[in-house]
């Protein structure tokens, strides 16, 4: 190792998630796919924006420790936000986010006061019974909703008056794609920042972040705020490239295949959510394509394997193996 | 010179339990303190009470002449309170580094900030680098603590409640579980604490109580039964009877 100052070396010592070859892999992939996966452009555009959720989760969980059955709370709150303002306010497609994202950031606002003063199985309890009051809270109210038909019959204007939606999804493809982009550099800013340390170390000992004076339920709320403004991205994205909006995305699978994805990629270091989800999409797809009843079965399979050999999921495997390659 | 720690009075009791029974305690600027005493003498519950997971039956806790009594152990690490851990209560899957560090933002209130971390800034990397070193733990910066052997594990323990830079410092059994042989180290550490610290330490062993401490206060069933400079307590009789008596074998 080469000569360094004692202050480099403490600097160098803090874990930061840097851009690396894997960036280029995943966006070579989105390019290719744009160029020669015309048929697969819905359902990438699909892997995108559940990758944009699954980050959402890894801020809440991964990083913060939270633990959560009920992020589609956020999912389907920004879903119906964005449908609700493109039917009776405005068709323009980037506020529409805006407006998913602030309204999910609300509902996390509120819930969170409660969820975070718990911990474990009631916290996780409490997060299943928010989901479920919205859920709830959608199917009855039919005038505003339209209940089980969901929510159509709105439109979306061209991106940046420029870019209109077309029925082969590219746009939508691209659009979501500049959105991840935008949230992932802006969530890999926010783990490398001093909240980002913060909220690992209220994961691992909360007590002792409360003895070196750091208002611990604050910071959680923070981020669970922060989380569901993401999650409300996505549902938001959902609702515009999908143009329905439908109870399952309040629901309880909505909450627990992110959680899945999650599992599969791994926690805490965002790459997980990017594996995880193109994974768990990529996989039902194939599975379902070749066996349509039995489909999910291959799913859990896979879960067991995932969680059995590389228990931190597949980047954590990916991190480890590069960790081995440069000391051999 | 006003106590930068004070207990008036402090009581708590559990139904009939009486743990903590009228304790009057008084730390000045650089106080060297021992708090010794039977198991169940209510040691812990008193070091609750001083930091805030505990609520007192009656009696106030002051730091710098402020009641404290209401506020949130939180608050209190803020007005300069800081403590270690019987038990090490450390980021086991966190760095050396990101430990110091997790103590040093809280310290500057950055702890929350969105956008900024204190890797880039040169003061405080320098206050860690110059800790860490101070401990011959740099080398281990990159590490996680999990890697750290006990008794390094230990020295990060009471890193972080010195990277609080507090007023008070609350030692909870310090070398409790470390090796002879790293035990040196430790006390060494703990002999050149900042002089102007006031330091309360809870211990078992009586070898760090006679050479660190410079007063003891003995408790018994959640009572002060004395309080002395070291040569009075080493040598009264009562203490002798319902303490060292009973565990010859830890007395020096």
């Amino acid at each position: 190792m080469t000569q360094q100052t004692p202050s480099k070396r403490v600097a160098q010592g803090f874990g930061r998630q840097r851009y690396t070859w894997l960036d280029a892999a995943l966006l070579a992939a989105a390019v290719l796919t744009f160029f020669f996966g015309e048929y697969y452009l819905a359902l990438a555009a699909m892997v995108v924006l559940m990758i944009i959720f699954a980050l959402s989760l890894d801020l809440a969980q991964g990083y913060g420790g939270i633990e959560t059955l009920g992020h589609a709370a956020f999912f389907g709150t920004g879903a119906y936000a964005a449908a609700l303002y493109a039917l009776h306010v405005s068709s323009e497609p980037i506020s529409g986010l805006l407006v998913g994202a602030a309204v999910a950031a609300l509902v996390g606002l509120l819930s969170g006061f409660a969820i975070l003063r718990t911990h474990g199985l009631t916290q996780l309890m409490l997060t299943l019974a928010v989901a479920t009051l919205l859920y709830e809270l959608a199917n009855v109210m039919k005038s505003v909703t339209n209940g089980d038909d969901g929510l159509t019959g709105y439109d979306i204007s061209p991106v940046l008056g420029l870019f209109d939606f077309d029925i082969y999804g590219k746009t939508a493809f691209v659009y979501s794609c500049v959105v991840l982009l935008v949230i992932y550099a802006l969530l890999k800013r926010l783990v490398n920042s001093a909240i980002g340390l913060t909220a690992q170390g209220i994961r691992e000992n909360r007590v002792r972040m409360r003895m070196l004076g750091v208002p611990v339920e604050r910071r959680l709320w923070l981020l669970y705020t922060l989380s569901a403004a993401v999650a409300g991205v996505a549902g938001a994205l959902s609702a515009q490239i999908n143009r329905i909006v439908g109870l399952d995305t309040l629901m309880f699978m909505m909450s627990a295949n992110v959680v899945v994805m999650l599992a599969l990629g791994g926690l805490g270091r965002l790459y997980g959510a990017f594996l995880g989800a193109i994974i768990f999409v990529v996989l039902s797809d194939r599975a379902a394509a070749v066996d349509p009843t039995n489909w999910l079965a291959v799913l859990g399979v896979v879960l067991i394997l995932v969680v059995r050999y590389a228990p931190q999921g597949v980047s954590g495997w990916l991190v480890n193996l590069g960790r081995k390659r440069r000391s051999s | 010179m006003n106590p930068v720690l004070e207990l008036q009075g402090l009581s708590k009791q559990f139904g009939q339990l009486k743990v903590t029974q009228n304790v009057n305690l008084s730390l000045h600027p650089g106080a060297r303190h021992a708090l010794i005493g039977p198991n169940g003498a209510g040691k812990s519950t008193l070091v609750h009470q001083i930091t805030g997971l505990l609520k007192p039956s009656a009696g106030k806790v002051l730091l710098g002449g402020q009641d404290v009594t209401g506020l949130t152990p939180e608050k209190r690490v803020k007005l300069g309170l800081a403590r270690t851990f019987q038990i090490n209560s450390l980021f086991n899957n966190l760095t050396v580094a990101e430990n110091i560090g997790l103590a040093l933002q809280a310290r500057e209130g950055m702890d929350g900030y969105l956008m900024r971390d204190i890797t880039h800034d040169s003061a405080l990397m320098d206050e860690a680098a110059v800790l860490l070193e101070s401990l011959s733990l740099l080398d281990l910066a990159h590490r996680n603590i999990v890697e750290l052997a006990y008794g390094q594990r230990r020295m990060i323990e009471i890193a972080l409640a010195l990277a609080l830079k507090p007023r008070v410092l609350l030692l909870d059994e310090p070398v409790a579980g470390v090796p002879s042989t790293e035990g040196s180290r430790l006390f060494d550490l703990l002999e050149r604490l900042p002089a102007e610290v006031a330091t309360l330490v809870i211990e078992h062993d009586m070898d760090l109580v006679f050479r660190f401490a410079k007063r003891i206060t003995v408790l018994v069933e959640g009572a002060v039964l004395v309080e002395d400079d070291v040569q009075a307590v080493r040598t009264d009789p009562r203490v002798r009877a319902v303490y060292l008596g009973e565990r010859h074998d830890h007395a020096a």
